[in-house]
This record gives structure tokens, C-alpha cells and sequence, in this order.
């Protein structure tokens, strides 16, 4: 694979639940190693599209999708795909921190543990694991006296980190985020956009985003949705200063959305 | 300009009972009566219950005979009142009861509540319905009409009224609450940590072993003690297919009789304010404080889960 060939791609996406289509000919190609934020107006698909990247909207048994994702050029709705291989590679955060009802320790060994093949791993590699995933996410130093605890008995801001350093032993290679400040204070949001950068550059990540400052401060490329298409994709500086449509600048001046 | 509008109209008279009022009043009163009434009939139900037994139990019970003799003979002069066959008989029925009944009924709600799709979960779920609101004397029935000749048929054994039998009646009784039980309770799971575990790439299987049932397994418990409790209980069915003969069981092929089975059989025949009479009210106060405290246990696990 080409040094910069996109880490996600898709290919006339168009995705419908029952008769509402919700995706019209999605076009879109993800650039690795960097951070692209989805952006536009409530209801306009960008949602949807992130649950596409992982095939979790199929949980739904009402949705059908048509055409072609790629992610790290493989074709994840070909015929033959396991879907817990595919989601092993791409992590995903959801709105509201969902860390499991277990110890923290357990959280971070969860993905690891399903996905473990051959005999069970020594408990110092254990320890290891978690220590790197949690010092990844910049939560080692708060937690590491209470491995033990219920991770939900963090506070939410934790509990988010939590669920995105529990993504990384598997060592994904994309990691898909649904609005993940949207439930946390200014200053928690402030330093979980922090730990982003700290992963940019290790992980492609795609991030939906209700927040224009948001995306403007914390992501390298913007994509900009309406109605289920894709109207605009630049680099995020472009966009926000000289967007192409005129839509796009409608909605980033605030004139609707 | 005419006079203008009224914008604030005065008030009707603040003390002017309406119709709606007296509704209330009344819903209110009636709603009381009955909840009341509920208490009532408990405390009632206690005191008589109580007021027998304790006659026999600060008249003449001797403790270590009465839990330590397995002889049951009430009709023999003198009578003895050892209840130890009687209590090993309930205990074997139900425990064996709850071998069967645990492992299927879990099975049935895990597979009704996290694998069963659409119209067979709907039919399912109707079914187990069903089976909980089967008489306890039709299941009684059974045990005397099917499974009787069939024990005695497979395993070669002169009678088949015996703890197995009871114990296979028994348990599917008691299946169909603890599936309904158990079922709510996995019900009650978030759905955010099946999803969250699903994105990971988990498998079905995955999900509900390491990620449901911990998170349900207060529930779970409080399922397998309803269960117990209903089968400590129960009566006609096991009074009709164990036998009901005083005896210390020593494999599942031993008849043996329970301790409502007893009370059910011989309260009928007994003069009333005897020792009889009153040594089966004993039992029924055994009865009622073993079941008070399994369905207590039950109800303070599942508030625990609330709480959470």
C-alpha cells in the first residue's frame, strides 16, 4: 500500500434505514495518520457515516447499506468479512463514556482479552499493557492506584479517556469518535483535544463534531455534510478561511445548523 | 373605548369543592381500604397461624427430638413429632429441583433476552408465560400419570413416586418464573455495554459471558431464590408425586414427604387444639419464616440493583 493511500474510503456509500435513505452517494477518502472532523447540522448523516466505518449501525437489523468501504484498503462489507476482525482494527468512542461495569484494569484488557489467541498472557504482561495504554491517553498517573476500582465510578472525563485507551492495545489502525467531549465540561474537553493530538500521527482518526470551535482547533482536515451528501472536504484551515460552497460557509458563519 | 377587558378575572372561591375534588377524596379512601386491607390479612393470617403453633411450641416440644427424629409417627401412642425426615424430604425435592430448573432457565432467559430475534422471542416469551400458569395439581397429575410409569419402566424400580420424580415436577414449575425473572433482569443490562463490547469485536457469546451476566448477576441471583422459594412452598404437586412416605432419603429413587405435603395431608383429620393440630401449625410457621426469608433475601438483592 502507498505510503499516503487513504486510510478509510468510500465509494458511492449510499446507506438507508427502512425507506429513509440517510446517505446519498458518499464519496470520501481519509487521509492516515491525521485527524479529520465531520462536521454539519444535526441530522445530516455524519453519524451515520462514522457508524458505517465499523458496521456497527447494522446492530439496527433495519439498515441496508450499498457500495464500498475500504478501510486500510481492505473492503469491509466484502462478503467473506468477520465482523470482530474488522472491529478489532477500528475503535470507536460513543457520545456518552460507556466504559464497561468492570474494574479498570478489566476495561483495558477487555478488547485484548477477546482477541488474544493461544494461551492466556502472564500477568506482568498484563500489568504492561495496561500501563502503556492508560500513560497513552495521559490517565496513568491519576488511576494507577485504584487498577481495581469500577471504572464506573470515574468522573465522565476519565471514563472517556478510559474508553479510548481501552481501544489501543488492540493497536488499532483507525479510531472513529462520535461527538466524544460532547457529555464533559470545557476544561475536561479541553484536555481530552490535548490527549487527541498526543495520538494523532500513531492513529488515523475520524471525529464527529457538533462544535465548530472544536473542529477548527483539533483536527487537520474538515468534512462538512448536509442532508446526507457530502458537500465539502479540505484541510481545516482552508475550509473555515475560503470554503469552496456556499453552503459551507453558511453553516460555518452560523446562518443555520 | 369601551370598558376594558378584564385581563385578570377574579378568582373562583378558593374553599369550592368540585366534582374532581370529591373523586379524589374518594379514589383516595377506597385505594387506602384496600391497601390496608392487604396488611390486614397478612397479620391475621400470622397471628392464627402463631397463636396455634406456639401453643405446641411452649406446650410440648422437645427441640432435639423435634429436629433431630426422623420419626414422624403422630398417630402412634405416644405420639412423636420428629420433623428431620420431613425437612430432609422438602430440601432433596427442592435441591433437586433447582439442579434442573437453574441451569434451564437461565439458558431460556439468556437465549430470550440477548439471542432470540423478533416473532420467536415474541412466542417464546408467550409460551414461558403460559407455563408458569399451569395448576400446580395438573403438574401433580403428571407426575402421578406419566412420569411414575416412566421411572418405573427406565430405571427398573418397583415405585416411581420418589424425589426424582417430585424433583424433575418441581423444577419445571419452578422454571418458568426464574426465566421470566432472569430474563427482566438481563433486560435491564444498558444496552451501551453490549454496544461498547460489540464495537470492540466481541462475539454474541463474548458479550453476554463477560459483559451481561456480571452486570446482571444480582438479578440472576434474586431469579434463583424466587425459584427456591417456590419450590419450598409448593405442595400439591409434591404431595402427588413424591410418595409421601416418611423417609430419610438415600438416593432419588426414595420416596419421601414434604413438609407442606403433611400439613396439606393430615390437617384434615386431626381434632382440632390437639397436639397434631397444633405440632402442623408449628410446621407452617417453619414454613412461612423459610419463605419470608427467601423472598426477603430476593427483595433486598433486587433493590441492591436498583440502588445502582
Amino acid at each position: 500500500m502507498a505510503k499516503d493511500a487513504p486510510a478509510i474510503r468510500t465509494e458511492r456509500l449510499n446507506l438507508y434505514y427502512g425507506e429513509f435513505q440517510a446517505l446519498f452517494d458518499v464519496d470520501l477518502a481519509v487521509k492516515p495518520g491525521i485527524i479529520t472532523a465531520l462536521i454539519g447540522p444535526s441530522g445530516c448523516g455524519k453519524t451515520t457515516l462514522l457508524r458505517c466505518v465499523n458496521r456497527i449501525n447494522e446492530r439496527l437489523g433495519y439498515v441496508r447499506t450499498t457500495g464500498r468501504i475500504e478501510v486500510m484498503g481492505e473492503d469491509i462489507y466484502a462478503p467473506g468479512v468477520e465482523l470482530a476482525q474488522v472491529r478489532k482494527h477500528i475503535g470507536m468512542v460513543f457520545q456518552r463514556p460507556n466504559p464497561l461495569p468492570l474494574p479498570i484494569r478489566d476495561n483495558i484488557l477487555f478488547g485484548h482479552r477477546i482477541h488474544r489467541e493461544g494461551p492466556r498472557v502472564r500477568r506482568a504482561e498484563e500489568d504492561r499493557i495496561v500501563e502503556s495504554a492508560l500513560r497513552e491517553v495521559l490517565l496513568w498517573d491519576t488511576v494507577k492506584d485504584r487498577l481495581d476500582r469500577k471504572a464506573t465510578s470515574l468522573s465522565l472525563e476519565e471514563q472517556q479517556k478510559l474508553c479510548i485507551a481501552r481501544l489501543l492495545p488492540l493497536k488499532p489502525k483507525v479510531l472513529l469518535m462520535d461527538e466524544p467531549c460532547s457529555a464533559l465540561d470545557p476544561k475536561a474537553t479541553q484536555t481530552v483535544e490535548e490527549m487527541l493530538w498526543e495520538l494523532r500521527g500513531a492513529y488515523t482518526i475520524l471525529i464527529v463534531t457538533h462544535n465548530m470551535a472544536q473542529a477548527r482547533r483539533a483536527s487537520d482536515e474538515c468534512v462538512f455534510m448536509l442532508m446526507g451528501k457530502l458537500i465539502e472536504h479540505g484541510p481545516t484551515d482552508d475550509m473555515f478561511v475560503t470554503p469552496r460552497d456556499s453552503r459551507t460557509a453558511d453553516y460555518i458563519e452560523g446562518r443555520y445548523g | 373605548m369601551g370598558a376594558a377587558p378584564e385581563i385578570h378575572p377574579r378568582p373562583a372561591a378558593a374553599d369550592r369543592r368540585d366534582l374532581a375534588w370529591w373523586v379524589d377524596k374518594s379514589v383516595a379512601i377506597l385505594v387506602f381500604t384496600g391497601g390496608i386491607s392487604a396488611i390486614v390479612f397478612i397479620l391475621g393470617i400470622f397471628v392464627f397461624i402463631t397463636k396455634e403453633g406456639f401453643g405446641f411450641i411452649f406446650g410440648s416440644l422437645d427441640i432435639g427430638g423435634f429436629f433431630g427424629s426422623t420419626k414422624w409417627r403422630p398417630t402412634s401412642t405416644p405420639p412423636t413429632y420428629g420433623i428431620l425426615a420431613l425437612l430432609a424430604g422438602t430440601a432433596s425435592v427442592t435441591g433437586l429441583a433447582m439442579l434442573i430448573a437453574v441451569p434451564f432457565s437461565l439458558g431460556a432467559a439468556i437465549y430470550i433476552a440477548e439471542f432470540a430475534k423478533g416473532k420467536t422471542r415474541e412466542v417464546l416469551k408467550v409460551l414461558v408465560e403460559m407455563l408458569a400458569a399451569i395448576p400446580s395439581v395438573v403438574w401433580g397429575f403428571i407426575g402421578l400419570m406419566v412420569m411414575n410409569p416412566l421411572i418405573i419402566n427406565a430405571f427398573d424400580v418397583p415405585v416411581g413416586l420418589c424425589v426424582l420424580n417430585s424433583g424433575v415436577i418441581l423444577g419445571l414449575m419452578a422454571a418458568p418464573i426464574m426465566t421470566t425473572i432472569a430474563e427482566d433482569a438481563l433486560k435491564a443490562v444498558p444496552d451501551t455495554y453490549r454496544e461498547a463490547a460489540e464495537a470492540m469485536g466481541a462475539t454474541r457469546w463474548q458479550i453476554v459471558w463477560k459483559v451481561v451476566l456480571p452486570a446482571a448477576k444480582t438479578g440472576l441471583v434474586a431469579a434463583v431464590l424466587l425459584g427456591v422459594g417456590r419450590g419450598f412452598g409448593e405442595t400439591m404437586a409434591v404431595l402427588m408425586a413424591s410418595g409421601h412416605s416418611v423417609n430419610l432419603p438415600t438416593s432419588v429413587f426414595d420416596s419421601v414427604r414434604a413438609l407442606t405435603a403433611t400439613i396439606a395431608a393430615e390437617l384434615g383429620e386431626t381434632s382440632v387444639g390437639s397436639d397434631h393440630y397444633r405440632v402442623l401449625f408449628t410446621l407452617g410457621i417453619l414454613l412461612f419464616v423459610v419463605t419470608f426469608a427467601i423472598n426477603l433475601t430476593a427483595d433486598l438483592i433486587v433493590r441492591g440493583i436498583r440502588k445502582k
